[in-house]
């Protein structure tokens, strides 16, 4: 089980999670408008019902500390998701509530400063740490500048968005934040969560976190179409989309059920002019875990000969979410060769920036 | 899908291995509303029906948010010769399905009409005259064909009524609902209906499609009617999830739920993700006392249409071994123009049991119609 810190000098990590301790830690980065709007205002927390902060999800037992909030410091970071893991990179998904708000400028002074708070007190602190880009999705003008505003910064090496957001992630309003991330070589990496801007499930509001939960998988099927459909990848022929947080073993259903639609009906959408199956395998990065996975060994390989690629999957731990115990990333089921792949390959495949040397923008 | 069988009629008949067949989605239409469904409807809903129309939750009155990949989603070889739409002349049904397909029991699961009306009176009348009019133009006339029990389901009390009016009545063989609902299936509000389904002894059917008012996607309206299309196996999920963690399967423990026309390849991954979730939170869901895959495997049906079809087909045979062959229903969704037709559905060799359970015994079993 626990084989890879011995399998691989160089495991990258693309998916771990800084907590925004609280709404005072970002203000140093804000401008005095919005420290003024938050103070006189009263604006909350930004954490999210996406995880509830004492679920037992949201941070596994043995990564909760005694005193103060959890992975919310490059101390704590290194202590629980590097050194245990032999981590030589890892990728931090700042999961704060930008992209709920409502405001667009609100929205674009949060994601800067929560950007500038992740430079500050990780990537400046750190370097074994690289992160997504956090952007104010319900401005895909504002969205692009911040990408151009961070895009010389090597060390942000993705540009994250939520699996549900107010529109599915392949129509046309976002594509200028799909061209500005292939002009800096950074994959889109869209992560569990919502906006809330719609009930979670097609059927309305749940009554049960888990049912929220569960409910990220269904979106992630929906978005995987959305982005064929509306010929994301016919136009961003380098983009690569990294679905983090999202489960794999649903994907090679759902892509036998699109693709046989497609043949049915691809007069509709002309542009996807071979079958989803195969656009997906190139487009689509999924991260390891949560793993869904069945419960025998035989059944696993099954479902992994089932994939039809072994460039798809990229090592995460999901650190501090609670998927597994102890060290055991890796199922049983995983080759030792597939398993390096999974660590040190596939990541560098994915994200240019992780083989190019690093630049932190301070030099151009 | 798409083509001209008329003209291969006799080839195909050559090839087709005969086996008889229980078809579980087979869409029946009134030629007229005004001369079939009428008859059955008071006079006030006649004029508040010429008055007003049909309305749904989306805004178009005379088609659906998505227009179709053909006219009335049907094959375009399914138009009777007698005129009308596709699934309205019981004779060229007869002629072109049911007697060249070995068809042994047809399941009518009548469509975009009845249900998910926004006004519940009208909805629950509709719903019965309806349910009259299975029995008179199609279950009476031809007995391989059952009738599912309509009922206006965002109105539970409405519905226990109606399926108390037929219980017992053998034209009857499921009730059903739509999936696309105003809230998740599992919630308390429907309880009445899965109470006096379970009294009346009958499964409860749950055909992909409706109108509850939410998009079809946890982030937005997609673009595509091949994202709907596509969606109706996700919107699925989310109905069978809320039906697992309310605990619904706890409280009606002889509950029998068919999932009609949303495909199945699914199945295995969201009971895995389900098993996870329920022991990583069950201080947070203490109603659900199993793991939910073992609940799943006891009280889920599926229906087969659309088949998924991998690149290996055997991996086909992996998925079903994982779902239990027992659990399958096969559909031919008959006269739409994704039908599967049961000499080419199932693409790989499986031996004679397994055959006749998927193709006619587990549907038979199920609806309590063995010989």
């Amino acid at each position: 089980m626990a084989i890879l810190s011995s399998a691989s000098s160089n495991v990258i990590d693309c998916d771990i999670h800084p907590t925004v301790p609280s709404i005072d830690a970002l203000l140093p980065y804000m401008n005095e408008h919005w420290q003024d709007t938050i103070v006189q205002r009263g604006v909350h927390e930004l954490e999210t019902i996406s995880y509830p902060k004492n679920a037992p999800l949201t941070v596994r037992p043995d990564w909760r500390p005694k005193k103060g909030v959890p992975a919310a410091n490059v101390d704590l970071i290194r202590k629980q998701a590097l050194d245990p893991f032999g981590t030589s990179i890892a990728i931090l998904n700042c999961l704060y509530g930008v992209q709920l708000l409502m405001s667009e400028d609100m929205a674009s002074s949060f994601a800067s400063a929560v950007n500038d708070w992740i430079t500050a007190e990780f990537l400046d602190k750190e370097p074994r740490l690289r992160a997504s880009i956090v952007i104010p999705t319900q401005s895909p003008e504002m969205a692009v500048n911040e990408i151009e505003r961070l895009a010389n910064d090597e060390r942000f090496v993705s540009v994250l968005m939520l699996v549900m957001d107010e529109n599915p992630l392949g129509r046309r309003l976002y594509w200028p934040i799909y061209a500005a991330a292939e002009r800096h070589s950074l994959p889109i990496c869209v992560h569990a969560g919502s906006t809330y801007k719609h009930p979670v499930t097609s059927v309305g509001w749940p009554s049960y976190y888990t049912e929220d939960y569960a409910s990220n998988a269904a979106a992630f099927h929906n978005m995987v179409t959305s982005f064929i459909c509306e010929g994301v990848f016919a136009k961003f022929t380098d983009l690569k989309i990294v679905l983090a947080e999202s489960g794999f073993t649903w994907f090679p259903a759902h892509l036998w059920r699109l693709t046989k639609f497609w043949r049915g009906l691809r007069a509709e959408i002309p542009w996807v002019d071979r079958p989803p199956i195969e656009i997906a395998r190139e487009h689509f990065r999924l991260t390891l875990q949560p793993i869904d996975a069945p419960p025998t060994t035989e059944q696993f390989e099954q479902l992994m000969n089932h994939m039809g690629s072994d460039e798809m999957l990229l090592y995460s731990t999901d650190y501090p979410h609670w998927q597994f115990d102890e060290t055991n990333v890796i199922p049983e089921g995983i080759p030792k060769d597939l398993a390096i792949k999974i660590m040190e390959q596939n990541p560098k495949n994915t994200y240019p920036r992780l083989s190019a040397p690093l630049n932190n923008g301070i030099d151009q | 899908m798409n083509i001209d069988i008329l003209s291969h009629e006799k080839n195909l008949l050559k090839s087709r291995a005969r086996i008889a067949v229980a078809d579980c989605d087979i869409h029946p239409s009134p030629k007229s509303v005004e001369i079939e469904i009428f008859p059955f409807l008071s006079k006030r809903w006649q004029e508040y029906m010429k008055t007003y129309g049909v309305i749904y939750r989306q805004g178009f009155p005379t088609g659906p948010a998505f227009p179709k990949g053909q006219p009335n989603a049907a094959r375009r070889d399914s138009y009777p010769t007698s005129g009308g739409k596709p699934g309205s002349d019981l004779a060229f049904m007869q002629s072109q399905h049911l007697g060249p397909n070995n068809i042994q029991l047809g399941v009518l699961n009548p469509l975009q009409c009845a249900q998910g009306v926004q006004n519940q009176d009208f909805s629950a009348a509709y719903c019965n005259a309806v349910n009259q009019w299975q029995i008179e133009q199609w279950t009476s006339k031809d007995h391989r064909l059952k009738a599912s029990l309509m009922v206006p389901y965002e109105d539970p009390l409405a519905s226990v009524k109606e399926i108390e009016k037929w219980a017992g009545n053998e034209h009857f063989i499921q009730v059903l609902l739509l999936s696309r609902t105003a809230e998740p299936l599992g919630q308390r509000k429907y309880w009445p209906i899965y109470d006096a389904a379970c009294k009346a002894g009958l499964p409860v059917a749950i055909h992909a499609f409706g109108y509850g008012g939410a998009p079809v996607t946890g982030g937005g309206w997609p673009s595509f009617y091949i994202e709907e299309m596509v969606g109706h196996a996700q919107n699925t999920q989310s109905l069978l999830t809320s039906m697992v963690i309310e605990g619904v399967f706890e409280k009606f423990p002889t509950l029998r739920l068919i999932l009609v026309e949303a495909g199945f390849a699914w199945l295995p991954a969201l009971s895995w993700r389900l098993d996870k979730l329920w022991d990583r939170m069950r201080d947070e869901i203490p109603q659900v006392s199993r793991p939910p895959s073992q609940l799943i495997r006891e009280h889920v049906w599926l229906t087969t249409q659309p088949m998924e079809e991998p690149e290996v087909s055997n991996q086909l045979l992996d998925t079903i071994e994982w779902i239990g062959w027992e659990n399958l229903l096969f559909a031919t969704d008959y006269p739409h123009w994704d039908y599967d037709d049961p000499s080419r559905a199932m693409p790989i060799k499986i031996d004679k049991h397994q055959k006749e359970s998927f193709f006619l015994n587990n549907a038979l079993k199920l609806y309590g119609l063995e010989q």
